[in-house]
């Protein structure tokens, strides 16, 4: 008997582990392949080209923003400037862009990344709780913003024909632009986390920091990475979007850094750090976009509701997601 | 010889360090107000100590309920969403009189309180992901009890947000006897021993045998019952019930309140006395900016470093 359950225990987790595992990794995609299916049942509007084209553009930008967010809450972090920093990115870019396309990435990239570096300096280096940090930066970063556009009373505009704005108008085979570049930092990500020497330090970070530290890694360093790489995500999720508007909102983005922590933890990344799938993100971004867009369909009901059912689907998630875990440590 | 002086040094900016913590706020007020005495016009009346002490009721009394859950090692997020919660509860039943509204809106921020709670109590979940699903959904709810800024007019409610007794402003006299209130609970309850307990160690509080469960709940039941009376009273000031915008930022405010009143983000201790001064000082700050026509814009950046600084401080002494 002992004999067995020695085996059974080194060719790998049981039975229950795995489920539970599997859960965690696919429960969003599985609930989105469902949702996906009611809907198309449901509305004759939902599967319809236009109506796809458009939620997969809308999602782009908070996916780029998701993605960011899932290296820090990998670490066992949280960015909570996210939101001010994709308005204060979209309002750079448009302001930047009467000088080309360029400057009008170049401008919110570097802007809202140094505030993901300061983010991270003050997170690693100080030891501040990241929390904090960053919701001194979101209100850092709505002043700097308010600043920029005169209180929030100017509106930047982007010239329709610069290459700027193809960037978030264009189509290329049907398909907008911004989905298309959103695609490709998925697969970058992707490819980072799980095959780089850098993702192996950012897992190991959110696991067990001490350990970490003393197996070398680079816990500092991978900390103030992580915060830049969320700022920079934020920062051009946000031109990406000013393209797609042509023009720089300044109220866009509020709320924007809930949506997107729960999009990465419905996509399975466990808040307490040290797991998590990039793809996962992906499925809780469109899991997300596709219940507001039902929410929008059925006419009667607003945005008040996509509110309280985003809020309700977030609890049963996380409550879901705990119970999973706890047992994964308990067996 | 010099390892004594270096030792001097060390002990002394230990000292120093203390201090700024704990009496680092009220010197900061204290400096605001010997500014403003100084170079802002009209500053020293009564009819401006009165307006700055009625705008920051609302805040401190949200900022209490904010130090009882970062004292246990937690945070609530949904304290603006709540205030928005109860505006609309308000609203909805004030046609039963003053006292109905008033009730059925604070049982609506301990039932949010409650469920705050019990997903951090009993399933164990992280207080900053509980109350972020409420803060989202919290606010949708206030939404769609009452989709739009509704004009509040009751003769009770009028009275409660502008009346005074003594000369003093009822919402300055109801801050000032739950400050009192939340403070005696602290210091001198055996719940108020098992929360700090709780909150410096919760396994070793555990361990104890101390009700751990029963207390955080009673903890952010309290927390949403305080956030459910600043929205009344807010919207008895503002004489509307706004739930779009009420209670906006809100829990950064607190946040901010308690964090720079002294009491650690790691929780085991709460600051009673250094809240009421946190909230005055964000007040004075924002005060202070606005009367000298700097724009808005600069006291969210001033608010941002002073958080900042106050963490700072904070860290220093925690690491002892």
């Amino acid at each position: 008997m002992d004999h067995t359950a020695q085996e059974e225990r080194a060719a790998g987790p049981s039975r229950s582990e795995r489920l539970s595992a599997l859960a965690q990794q696919h429960g969003a995609l599985v609930t989105l392949i469902v949702a996906v299916a009611a809907a198309s049942v449901g509305f004759d509007t939902f599967m319809t080209a236009d109506n796809m084209a458009n939620m997969a553009v809308s999602s782009a930008f908070l996916a780029v923003v998701a993605l960011g967010m899932t290296f820090v809450i990998v670490t066992g972090g949280i960015d909570l400037s996210v939101g001010s920093l994709f308005a204060l990115g979209g309002v750079l870019a448009a302001w930047g862009s009467r000088y080309g396309t360029a400057v009008a990435l170049l401008l919110p990239l570097a802007v809202c990344g140094l505030i993901g570096l300061v983010n991270g300096l003050l997170i690693a280096r100080a030891r501040l709780a990241p929390f904090i940090v960053t919701l001194a930066a979101m209100l850092a970063a709505r002043g700097i913003l308010l600043s920029v556009t005169d209180e929030g009373s100017k509106t930047y505009l982007v010239d329709k024909d610069s290459f700027f704005a193809t960037l978030g108008q264009g189509k290329v085979l049907g398909i907008g632009a911004p989905v298309w570049i959103t695609g490709a930092l998925f697969v970058v990500g992707a490819v980072v986390l799980r095959r780089t020497r850098f993702g192996q330090y950012v897992y190991a970070v959110g696991g067990n920091e001490d350990a970490a530290a003393l197996m070398g890694a680079p816990v500092a360093r991978t900390k103030i990475t992580v915060y830049t790489v969320s700022g920079l995500c934020a920062g051009l999720a946000g031109a990406l979007n000013a393209a797609w508007l042509v023009s720089g909102v300044t109220i866009l983005g509020s709320g924007m850094e809930l949506e997107a922590i729960s999009a990465v933890v419905i996509g399975g990344t466990l808040l307490t750090g040290g797991f998590g799938f990039i793809s996962g993100s992906l499925v809780g971004v469109l899991l997300l976009k596709v219940i507001q867009n039902v929410i929008n369909q059925i006419g009667s009901l607003d945005s008040a509701y996509q509110q309280v059912v985003s809020g309700a689907f977030l609890a049963v998630v996380v409550i879901a997601q705990t119970w999973l875990g706890r047992r994964r440590r308990v067996l | 010889m010099t390892d004594i002086a270096l030792g001097r040094t060390a002990a002394d900016r230990d000292r120093l360090l203390r201090l700024l913590q704990n009496y680092g706020v009220y010197v900061g007020v204290a400096v605001l107000l010997l500014v403003n005495t100084a170079f802002t016009p009209h500053f020293l009346s009564g009819e401006n100590f009165r307006t700055q002490a009625v705008q920051v009721a609302p805040v401190l009394i949200v900022a209490l309920g904010m130090a009882l859950a970062i004292g246990s090692e937690g945070v609530d997020l949904s304290v603006g969403s709540v205030m928005a919660l109860s505006t609309s509860l308000v609203s909805l039943y004030l046609g039963y009189g003053m006292w109905v509204a008033l009730i059925v809106a604070l049982l609506g921020g301990m039932v949010v309180g409650l469920a705050n709670g019990s997903l951090i109590a009993f399933i164990g979940v992280q207080p900053i992901v509980a109350t972020l699903a409420l803060m989202v959904a919290g606010r949708g709810l206030a939404l769609v009890l009452l989709p739009q800024l509704k004009d509040v007019r009751d003769p009770t409610m009028a009275s409660l947000g502008s009346g005074d007794l003594l000369g003093i402003p009822y919402l300055v006299l109801i801050a000032t006897a739950l400050a009192l209130l939340v403070a005696f609970v602290v210091r001198r309850t055996t719940f108020g021993r098992q929360l700090l307990a709780i909150g410096d160690s919760r396994p070793a509080a555990l361990l104890a045998g101390l009700p751990v469960r029963r207390v955080l709940i009673i903890v952010y039941v309290a927390c949403g019952a305080l956030a459910a009376l600043a929205g009344v009273l807010a919207t008895a000031r503002l004489s509307a019930s706004d739930p779009t915008s009420l209670g906006n930022l809100m829990e950064l405010s607190a946040i901010t309140a308690v964090v720079v009143g002294g009491t650690p983000l790691s929780g085991g201790r709460v600051r009673i006395g250094g809240t009421v001064a946190g909230a005055v000082l964000i007040q004075l700050l924002t005060a202070t900016l606005i009367k000298h026509d700097l724009p808005p814009s600069w006291t969210q950046i001033a608010q941002a470093v002073v958080i900042v600084l106050a963490v700072c401080a904070a860290r220093e002494r925690g690491k002892r």
